[in-house]
């Protein structure tokens, strides 16, 4: 298996790694760069726990591959933060109108979240549900996610 | 202020916001190797061969084991005599999937690699899927020295076919409460480091002690080197009180190998290997009067236990039967059940396990009375409930079922309301005979359900320690407390709702109230969270258990002041003397004092300041409610939206209205996925059809949507917070409002009844058929 280098901003630092060709781009944060904010909840792109914004867009990192992040940003959960006691308007949301419960797909759902308000910065809720079908939730019922979006518009 | 009742945000979320979780996977200790199943890749058969050469040969390859390795070794605990699982399939594979060998290799792409080249011969043998035509058939059957597919069967006392004769009217139905998947979003995943000195072992489950107690027993060491810890546990909504092979092989492997053996699931392993809920068949009559008075029932349950038996899985139908008379008073009830393995995953828990079986057929059974009767199904359901003046109430089939409280018109009565229920009928009425306007439909379920398991004896038939849950509050020498509980959560927020509780038992803010569970090393012992039970059982242990710290606390103020313990009141991190302005001392000076025997009353010694409790519980808990639902149907394509959904709950005394909130709208989501979207579905040959979240269909955010929530409150008569529990209520409740929705929109069709998921598919197919 051809071994590649790979470098890249992550969270505004520079990193850098050799890795096999085939490592995909969430394995490479979490099992190389020990980032395991971003989650990994199915194999077929449709959960989208492994959300993260690379070059400022949301992808599913399990669907990237690593080398294909050679000399691009990324920012994982772990790079979002804001002015609410540290956390982002919609990190902050998410607590206060309880988006989340076991907290497994809440990482790749703020970072879809995120880059839905930069896109489109007040959302209705419908559009809102549109937005973020291509993350699971299996507690909420997601109606208190899209309240939480809210929140992050409203603040 | 009491924060019982208040609407306080999570002490958990900080953490989970900024990706600073902890979940099993998210461990990785230096030397961490990886293990992985390689699965039958047949349904039923011998198997002949294994050949793992190649594997062996893949650099990175730590090594490969099969079922011989395991020779010394039990089977997974608490199999039904006979019919117990090994770790790894034996001779025979009895479904797609069932862990046939183990690899460990560096990594998981490398394991992933080893697995893929294990070759396992098997000479397939006719599978069977369906649990009637396991049940009835023998051409296929799972343990032949058994003879017969079904495993238990527990006939009727009395079949009623005399009631049900006698009755103005009859009605027969029968119907599916198909196979789901709880799918939680954190698959399985291990992490066991057998270290010289004992066995740390993450797991993501929901009952850690339950965990360390079998598996102390299986390894054959004592609790006190086995540790088990459940961190950050993503989900798990019943599948994760499962005996699954890898919370067994990795603790093992880890001892072999010195070194931490990870196991974590891909979603399609998830889906193959997990547990499975529901899959029963039922088949139900009714007996009733023209005036819609339901005079007997019928209720006979086929549940299908995929290829063994699980514990739960066995108990499934029992809930069933008990509850499957609902909220009504029905003079006669007959019940009876099977359970039936078939070549399919092992079925067990998923979020209400058993009870939302019973609510779905009940439910539909009091519209099938509506409709033969001509009269409302609103109506129908008040002529029938149990009053409110009955309770406790006793059901005429099962003396352990005695409903504790209700008001099953209340909650009717408001659901109603919050439905708009006479607009939304002439809305429909108006839609009826418009070919340009979608179909709509208006269905109800008055659902009842059984919760805070349980009495004693409820859970130790499970292989639990106990039916109890512990609690232990410790006061820190500076007034801030400790408190540990048994019960492990998998996202309902323990860590908020039990501080809250202990907050307002002990007059200490809040913030100063740390909980602590899920490690059998820190918390003294516990049983877990399922079945409803983390208020009624361990937050009235935390509850009580505080209250017995504060006696203390008063008696050692009072001690302090030189004042009567009676007149000492707690408020605001302080002890006041009542009737004295200004006569007080902090809560932190009394804890102070509580290690200081120079400082204490003589009755008390150092360390007073602590309780520790194991909390019984007399009786189940019954929460109840009323959800309504709203359906249009589009005449092209068959598709279902949900319009409106109206949950109305009574789960007794609510301690915090967001997190309560939150468990209704997840369990309805699931509930009305299963109404929809969800099935497990295996083809002929046992071929798992749906592996993935392609076929598997979990819904988004786009499919579900707003609820609109009213609440109806009794309080529950059995335990000191008069809570019932909520996590399962919208799971059991949703699904036949639904499906009674898309039936009445199409009622014109001439069909009583089309089984779950109702596709845009089966409802196209329906119209056109009407439409020729």
């Amino acid at each position: 298996m051809s071994r590649h280098r790979v470098a890249l901003t992550v969270n505004g630092q520079d990193r850098t790694a050799e890795v096999d060709a085939r490592l995909l781009l969430v394995h490479l944060l979490r099992e190389k760069l020990r980032l395991t904010g971003t989650h990994v909840g199915c194999d077929t792109s449709n959960c989208g726990a492994c959300t993260v914004l690379l070059d400022g867009e949301a992808v599913k990192s399990c669907t990237v591959l690593a080398v294909q992040a050679d000399g691009r940003t990324v920012t994982t959960i772990e790079g979002v933060s804001g002015p609410f006691d540290g956390r982002s308007a919609v990190q902050e949301g998410f607590r206060q109108e309880h988006g989340l419960q076991c907290g497994f797909c809440t990482p790749g759902m703020i970072m879809a979240a995120t880059d839905l308000l930069r896109r489109a910065p007040d959302p209705a809720p419908q559009s809102i549900r549109q937005n973020l079908k291509g993350n699971l939730c299996r507690c909420t019922g997601y109606e208190m996610i899209v309240r939480s979006v809210r929140w992050a518009a409203e603040h | 202020m009491s924060l019982v009742g208040a609407r306080v945000v999570r002490k958990e979320d900080p953490n989970l916001v900024a990706g600073r979780g902890c979940f099993v996977d998210d461990l990785h200790p230096d030397g961490t190797v990886f293990m992985m199943f390689a699965g039958s890749p047949e349904a039923h058969g011998k198997i002949t061969a294994i050949d793992v050469r190649e594997a062996l040969e893949t650099p990175g390859v730590l090594g490969v084991w099969t079922a011989h390795d395991f020779a010394e070794f039990p089977d997974l605990p608490q199999g039904a005599d006979g019919f117990e699982r090994p770790v790894l399939a034996r001779d025979k594979v009895r479904w797609m999937g069932e862990p046939v060998a183990i690899v460990v290799a560096e990594d998981r792409y490398v394991a992933s690699d080893a697995v893929n080249a294990i070759d396992i011969q098997v000479e397939p043998l006719p599978a069977v899927v369906d649990v009637l035509a396991a049940a009835e058939g023998d051409e296929a059957l799972l343990f032949e020295d058994h003879g017969s597919n079904v495993i238990t069967a527990v006939p009727a006392n009395d079949d009623l076919e005399r009631e049900l004769a006698k009755a103005d009217q009859r009605a027969h139905l029968e119907v599916r409460n198909q196979r789901c998947a709880a799918a939680p979003i954190e698959p399985m995943a291990v992490l066991a480091d057998w270290k010289p000195d004992g066995l740390t072992m993450w797991a993501t489950v929901q009952a850690p002690h339950h965990l360390r107690n079998q598996l102390a027993a299986w390894l054959d060491v004592a609790q006190s080197d086995c540790r088990v810890i459940a961190p950050d546990v993503g989900g798990g909504f019943g599948s994760k009180i499962v005996w699954y092979p890898e919370l067994f092989a990795a603790p093992l492997l880890s001892k072999q190998l010195g070194r931490p053996v990870k196991f974590a699931q891909t979603r399609q392993e998830s889906m193959m290997q997990m547990t499975h809920g529901r899959d029963q068949a039922h088949s139900l009559d009714v007996g009733f009067n023209r005036d819609g008075t339901i005079t007997a029932l019928r209720m006979v349950v086929s549940q299908n236990l995929g290829a063994y038996p699980d514990p739960t899985g066995l108990g499934l139908p029992v809930l069933t039967t008990w509850m499957a008379a609902g909220c009504y008073r029905i003079p006669k009830v007959s019940v009876s059940f099977r359970t039936v393995v078939t070549n399919t995953n092992p079925v067990a828990a998923y979020r209400g396990a058993g009870r939302p079986e019973a609510a779905y057929s009940v439910e539909r059974l009091v519209d099938l009375v509506a409709r033969c009767t001509g009269i409302d199904p609103a109506e129908v359901r008040r002529r029938n409930f149990v009053p409110p003046g009955a309770f406790p109430y006793e059901v005429p089939h099962e003396q352990a079922v005695v409903y504790d409280s209700g008001d099953f018109g209340q909650a009717l009565d408001m659901c109603l309301k919050l439905l708009d229920y006479d607009a939304v009928k002439e809305r429909r009425a108006r839609q009826r005979f418009d070919p340009e306007a979608p179909l709509v439909g208006i269905g109800l379920s008055s659902w009842l359900e059984i919760g805070g398991f349980g009495p004693n004896g409820s859970l130790e038939g499970f292989g639990h320690l106990g039916s109890w849950e512990s609690a232990h509050v410790r006061i820190q020498p500076d007034g801030s407390a400790l408190v540990f509980v048994g019960s492990s959560p998998h996202g309902q927020g323990h860590k908020t709702t039990y501080a809250q509780i202990a907050a307002d038992a002990l007059g200490i803010s809040f913030d100063s109230i740390r909980v602590v569970h899920g490690d059998t090393e820190a918390v003294l012992q516990g049983v877990g969270t399922m079945g409803s039970r983390g208020v009624t059982t361990a937050g009235v242990a935390v509850h009580n258990a505080a209250n017995l710290v504060l006696d203390r606390a008063k008696k050692i103020a009072a001690h302090l002041l030189e004042a009567n313990t009676a007149d000492i009141e707690v408020s605001d991190n302080a002890f006041n003397v009542r009737g004295t302005p200004g006569r007080a001392v902090a809560w932190s000076d009394v804890a102070w004092a509580s290690y200081q025997p120079l400082s204490l009353p003589e009755e008390l010694t150092a360390g007073a300041l602590e309780e520790r409790l194991y909390q019984e519980t007399p009786n189940f808990t019954y929460p109840s409610g009323c959800y309504g639902c709203v359906v249009e149907i589009d005449r092209q394509t068959g598709e279902v939206d949900i319009l409106k959904y109206v949950v109305v709950d009574d789960c007794g005394t609510v301690i915090n209205p967001l997190l309560a909130e939150g468990q209704v709208h997840g369990g309805v989501a699931q509930g009305i996925a299963q109404a929809l979207y969800e099935a497990v579905d295996f083809d002929a040959d046992g071929n798992n059809l749906t592996p993935s979240f392609l076929t598997y269909l979990v819904p988004s955010a786009a499919e579900l949507p707003d609820f609109t929530a009213g609440r109806a409150s009794t309080r529950c008569p059995n335990n000191a917070l008069g809570a019932k529990g909520i996590g399962e209520s919208g799971a059991v409740g949703a699904p036949p409002a639904v499906v009674n929705a898309v039936m009445d929109a199409l009622a014109d069709f001439g069909v009583d009844h089309i089984d779950m998921p109702l596709t845009s598919e089966k409802i196209w197919k329906l119209l056109q058929v009407a439409e020729q």
